[in-house]
């Protein structure tokens, strides 16, 4: 990979840019278009990018398999958790009025803590698909291709 | 602004032609990855913030990765067709027919008074930055109103990361057998 | 002819969404190569998300974002929530086909339909 130069420093340069465009919009997505799915792909894309350009090898020496996995299912039970935890304050099932000081505080946090599961559930699923589709090796050669 | 609209659906059918007639895979990815642009910019026209955003990083950004990954895995070049288009074309003429003689009684396009605008989504709009204080209404919507398809949403996107995992997720084994 | 103006300029958005509809549905039945059909049917599904973000515009509207200016009316939120969703799925669906096209070559050595629907008649004489 030391012919690529211009892409590893470019992607060096941008990657933590990537990042925080991933959490800015994540956090955001209240006050302006945004929230969890669109966090979570910036988020994936940032990882990809890392692997395109400095290989598999790399990206899993980061992130793992099983943590990607884990996150996966993290994201999900945040957001089912948070319904289960509505229902043991009282209320029915994801209702979030309890959650603050007042109903539209409660909303409030409801919104962002679910947002927050789906981002990280979608950024894992996203970047676990793409390493199990770059890790898979190909039974052609690159002639036959 | 009828004219941008007018543009970009133009754009995009030429890019669907193309997309028809183009047996290099390669080309045919990078051409759905454009189309996935062109309709993200539609969708901004449309007011449609948030369905542009998703659709420009999902459709011209994960869609397209994921396509060439699976290229390298595949093959490179689409065999030339040996059946012939007749019934095929038959077939989407007739489907195509019927729905434009389908579309010919809808409301028309941007009015206020439509059946779609007059029910719930007028009222989420007034009741949403009351009860929820999101500005977002689209963000509201999502995860306090319909908050039961979001966790189905996000189920289904786990399911389907798994189920990619276990095909073809874990290293093949020589002897033939998985 | 005012009429047919009228008529035209109220319904072109339906109608170039099902052009593009039939062009994504030719591609996936007449086309044999599975990674063609599945970006026909990735096609179908961005032209029906047209469909429903157009029936949602409102003329004079902006973005369902409210700014607290009086006198704004916005577009309706109700079908970018269900496109939202829909795109998502939309990914998820497309990611297992490709899988599942990927295990089919390693399997059969071929992604052609027609050559697939060869080798399996021949195990089928076979067995």
């Amino acid at each position: 990979m030391h012919h690529h130069l211009i892409l590893r420093v470019i992607a060096k340069l941008l990657l933590p840019f990537i990042l925080l465009f991933g959490l800015y919009v994540q956090w955001h997505g209240d006050y302006g278009p945004g929230g969890g799915f669109q966090a979570g792909v910036i988020f994936a894309v940032g990882f990809i990018l890392y692997a395109l350009v400095f290989g598999t090898e790399a990206l899993t020496r980061i992130v793992s398999q099983k943590a990607l996995i884990a996150g996966m299912s993290f994201g999900l039970l945040l957001y089912a958790g948070t319904g289960v935890a509505s229902m043991l304050l009282g209320l029915g099932y994801l209702d979030y009025s309890k959650f603050g000081s007042d109903p539209v505080h409660g909303q409030e946090w409801g919104i962002l803590i679910v947002e927050l599961g789906v981002g990280i559930a979608v950024a894992c699923a996203m970047t676990a698909i793409f390493i199990a589709f770059a890790h898979r090796e190909a039974d052609h050669n690159d002639k036959d291709w | 602004m009828i004219a941008v609209d007018m543009i970009l659906f133009g754009f995009l059918i030429l890019t669907a032609l193309a997309i028809v007639k183009l047996r290099n895979l390669f080309a045919v990815t990078m051409l759905a990855g454009l189309f996935s642009l062109l309709a993200a910019g539609l969708f901004m026209t449309l007011d449609a913030v948030d369905v542009a955003f998703t659709e420009a990083a999902v459709g011209a950004g994960i869609s397209t990765v994921l396509m060439l990954c699976a290229l390298a895995l595949t093959t490179r070049r689409e065999k030339p067709q040996i059946h012939s288009p007749v019934l095929p074309l038959l077939c989407c003429f007739v489907t195509g027919a019927a729905l434009i003689y389908g579309t010919l009684d809808m409301p028309l396009f941007g009015s206020a008074d439509a059946p779609v605008q007059t029910h719930v989504g007028g009222a989420y709009l007034v009741r949403a930055g009351v009860e929820t204080g999101v500005p977002n209404v689209v963000t509201a919507v999502l995860a306090s109103y319909r908050g039961y398809d979001t966790l189905g949403e996000v189920t289904v996107i786990f399911v389907a990361a798994i189920s990619v995992l276990l095909l073809i997720g874990f290293p093949r084994r020589k002897d033939g057998g998985e | 002819m005012d009429k047919l103006l009228t008529q035209i300029a109220g319904h072109y958005n339906y109608w170039m969404v099902i052009i593009l509809m039939m062009i994504g549905l030719y591609i996936t039945i007449s086309r044999g190569n599975l990674i063609k059909k599945i970006v026909g049917l990735n096609l179908f599904q961005a032209s029906v998300f047209v469909l429903y973000i157009s029936m949602g515009k409102v003329t004079g509207g902006t973005a369902p974002i409210i700014t607290g200016l009086p006198g704004e009316t916005y577009s309706n939120p109700l079908p970018h929530v269900l496109i939202l969703t829909a795109i998502v799925v939309g990914i998820s669906t497309t990611a297992l086909a490709l899988a599942l096209a990927v295990r089919i070559r390693e399997s059969y050595g071929t992604i052609e339909e027609d050559e697939i629907q060869q080798i399996e008649d021949q195990m089928e004489t076979k067995s």
